[in-house]
């Protein structure tokens, strides 16, 4: 075939139309949230305590955390599927979230006696931390994986584990609202763990499942 | 010269879009002539065949144009997708190395002649289902129309539409995964 009747073909498909990508990423996101909240709720949901805790800073700190990764995760993620959009600013911003868990972290260092910090930091529910996280993050990383594969990743592996850092920032933030352990030790340690462990799947469904 | 394409490129992508199949024509064979000279410029050994590349890179702009947006340029976008697709191309030779050292040498024997039945995208055609084959033939290698192309086989226009939008999408999703033949 030459290239010239390829294009006979291609004009004559001129009308087919398909969502435009950056709408479909909004869409996508409503339903990743829609599903994560339904996991979430049908399984561990809040805590009890959840209005009380509300007005402690090592709580609402969480929130800044997870929420910081899966916003910033959502812009990387949109300029990765789009080709030849710049992805600098973007990227820049993914340090957002860890550069805040870390100088939390050294003020709790500050604040809590060195005796505490084994204690802070293994805290009383890390398992189901490292268990819930990737759950509730499963159903959201399969859509942001699908929508990888709708727009046209030039980078396919390392918009995968963007994929997953957003799945990850996303469950966390309601992971969060579950867990007891607040301090800044015990997120910096197992979140982070739960959170890499989705980005390192994301990152296998970016090399093996978006092809394009 | 690169200002003056970009604003008129730009401008018939949007028109495409909206609808205007003959300024989607004049853009594709715009793109092709870029992504042309592109591509050869990038390939200095043989191995890969630029014309194979700047045929992945036409179907990849097509079946994925929803991925450009309106209010960005269209160059760095378009650029970017023949990057992917020369990459890609490089890759997939590098894994078949071996096997193709007979090609090559009938390349070297008569390099001018009848490259046109070696083209990826005929294996690719070959793959597909035997009602989807006919009508992209029948659209691209035939030149005929949709309508032309309907009182052919006796079918409507509407399943000459389906049949070519879903050949034209497997033909690009078998580039993308590397599969070119019969399965």
């Amino acid at each position: 075939m030459r290239t010239d009747d390829l294009i006979k073909a291609l004009d004559a498909d001129a009308s087919s139309k398909a969502m435009p990508l950056q709408s479909a990423w909004w869409m996508a996101a409503g339903a990743a949230v829609v599903i994560a909240a339904a996991v979430f709720l049908l399984t561990i949901g809040p805590r009890p305590d959840f209005m009380a805790a509300a007005h402690t800073m090592r709580f609402l700190s969480k929130f800044v955390f997870t929420i910081v990764l899966a916003v910033s995760a959502f812009a990387l993620i949109r300029a990765l599927s789009t080709p030849g959009a710049s992805t600098g600013r973007a990227m820049a911003w993914m340090a957002a979230a860890p550069v805040l868990v870390a100088v939390a972290v050294i003020l709790e260092l500050f604040m809590v006696p060195e005796a505490l910090w084994g204690t802070r930091m293994v805290g009383s529910n890390m398992m189901i931390c490292m268990g819930f996280i990737p759950l509730i993050g499963l159903g959201p990383l399969a859509i942001f994986l699908w929508m990888l594969r709708y727009g046209a990743p030039t980078r396919p592996v390392l918009a995968g584990a963007v994929a997953g850092l957003l799945a990850g920032g996303l469950a966390a933030t309601f992971y969060a609202a579950h867990c007891f352990d607040d301090s800044p030790l015990f997120v910096a340690t197992w979140y982070t763990i739960a959170i890499a462990a989705l980005a390192l799947l994301g990152a296998l469904g970016g090399r093996f499942f978006v092809r394009w | 010269m690169s200002g003056k394409d970009e604003a008129e490129l730009s401008r018939l992508m949007r028109a495409a879009i909206a609808g205007d199949e003959k300024a989607y024509a004049d853009f594709l064979h715009r793109i092709a002539a870029l992504v042309r000279g592109f591509v050869r410029r990038k390939i200095v050994q043989g191995g890969v065949d630029p014309e194979d590349v700047v045929q992945e890179t036409l179907l990849a702009i097509h079946v994925k144009r929803h991925t450009w947006r309106q209010d960005a340029p269209v160059l760095p976008w378009i650029y970017a997708i023949a990057r992917f697709k020369l990459i890609d191309a490089f890759r997939r030779r590098g894994r078949r190395i071996e096997i193709d050292v007979d090609d090559i040498a009938e390349t070297f024997a008569e390099p001018e002649t009848e490259t046109v039945s070696e083209r990826d995208i005929n294996r690719a055609l070959d793959g597909l289902s035997p009602a989807q084959r006919s009508v992209v033939s029948a659209v691209s290698v035939e030149g005929r129309s949709i309508g032309e192309t309907a009182a052919k086989f006796g079918i409507s226009e509407t399943a000459v539409r389906v049949s070519l939008h879903r050949g034209l999408a497997a033909i690009a999703k078998r580039f993308g995964q590397g599969r070119f033949g019969r399965e």
